[in-house]
């Protein structure tokens, strides 16, 4: 033992060992071991909770709503049903969208919900060429440009044309406005 | 017979000092009822105490029949409410209670604040009250949404377009919150476990401390 040969010259003086104590090794290790197996046992816990927005995102797909020539510059509304996957459950629910032709022949789609509170919208029921929304009162234009009570402009749909049929993807904010 | 039972554990366990530390202690007069009748503003830490317990009790009796699922959740409190003997009650219990907790709560804020006994060296324990008063905010909110009928579901709907409007965060606060992209059938089963096992946990943990703390400092003295 190297040691104890330093022990005898040094017999008045504590003894002075390089690097850590055994108390504090031992505490290191328990330490350790103990973090190692908070960890083990919270962290699975921690993942299985916050896997919702991790989880990857279900693409938009492109949902086949209506023919081309059916589309005139007047808004109107349309029904369509997508494809919902809430956890365990699968269900195919309806949305709505008025969907009008621009001066140029652009089509583009907007939201039926209300950007103030989220009730639903609809064209020209006050014969102004507006929508109205009739809870409490917000008016926009055929852009879903807010006029009042509304915050901001109605949202849009993604919208394509592919062989004579509109197709409406996620919805977006307004780009039009 | 009972004295008996009690003398049997007491020789062997020595249970007498322990009830005498945590019941047998002094009211000072000043916080009294039968000595100042407006002392009765003291009462209302307790009576905020006494229906949490109310609450905890019914809960855990709602939960016998109740379901937290988008399917069921709706259905099981209606046969609960109206075909369970004593239905009613029970859920009434834990409904009025709910407002009942917030109402007496605010009341026990308002007497901490204006005796000011939020004073050193009590202000961690108005801290230890702040945290129960968001763990009761906590609990309303998310109990709101468990009989899954139209004002539960749009109440929890604006609640949670309020915290996505944090800088930043938002959207994810808001994704945790519903665990998905919409309020749906993860949300219920969410908020059910948040309501039921994680905010009451964390009540209780934090009640021990408030009660630890009244009880090693003292009711503040009179005004």
């Amino acid at each position: 033992m190297s040691n104890h040969e330093h022990h005898e010259n040094t017999a008045h003086k504590p003894v002075k060992r390089s690097g850590m104590s055994r108390r504090q090794f031992l505490s290191y290790t328990l330490g350790g071991a103990g973090a190692f197996m908070a960890a083990g046992m919270s962290l699975p816990m921690i993942r299985f909770a916050v896997d919702p927005i991790l989880k990857k995102k279900a693409g938009g797909t492109w949902i086949k709503v209506v023919e081309e020539n059916k589309i005139t510059n007047d808004p109107q509304e349309f029904k369509f049903n997508i494809h919902q996957v809430d956890g365990w459950y699968v269900s195919d629910p309806e949305l709505s969208a008025w969907i009008s032709k621009d001066s140029s022949g652009n089509f583009f789609a907007l939201s039926p919900v209300c950007k103030h509170l989220g009730c639903t919208i609809s064209w020209n029921t006050e014969k102004n060429n507006e929508y109205v929304c009739p809870c409490h009162n917000a008016h926009y234009t055929k852009d879903g440009k807010n006029l009042t009570v509304a915050p901001k402009p109605l949202d849009e749909y993604e919208l394509k044309i592919d062989k004579g049929w509109v197709y409406l993807g996620p919805i977006k904010a307004n780009t039009r406005v | 017979m009972l004295k008996g039972v009690y003398n049997w554990i007491d020789e062997r366990l020595d249970i007498t000092p322990m009830w005498r530390d945590v019941a047998d202690h002094e009211v000072p007069e000043h916080v009294n009822p039968a000595h100042h009748f407006s002392a009765f503003v003291y009462c209302f830490g307790g009576l905020t105490f006494f229906i949490t317990v109310i609450q905890i009790l019914s809960g855990m009796f709602l939960t016998m029949y109740f379901v937290p699922d988008i399917i069921n959740a709706y259905k099981s409190v209606d046969y609960l409410q109206h075909k369970v003997a004593f239905g009613g009650i029970v859920r009434g219990m834990h409904h009025w209670g709910a407002s009942l907790v917030i109402v007496m709560m605010f009341l026990h804020t308002l007497r901490v604040f204006f005796t000011g006994s939020y004073k050193a060296p009590r202000e961690m324990n108005w801290v230890v009250g702040m945290l129960i008063f968001f763990i009761m905010l906590g609990l309303g909110f998310t109990g709101y949404l468990l009989p899954w009928d139209n004002k539960a579901y749009f109440a929890t709907k604006v609640g949670i377009q309020i915290a996505e409007s944090v800088p930043y965060i938002g959207v994810y606060i808001k994704e945790l919150m519903q665990g998905g992209e919409i309020v749906g059938a993860e949300t219920l089963t969410r908020f059910f476990a948040i309501h039921v096992f994680f905010l009451p946990g964390a009540l209780l943990a934090l009640l021990a401390a408030h009660f630890f703390m009244i009880r090693k400092q003292g009711i503040s003295g009179p005004l």
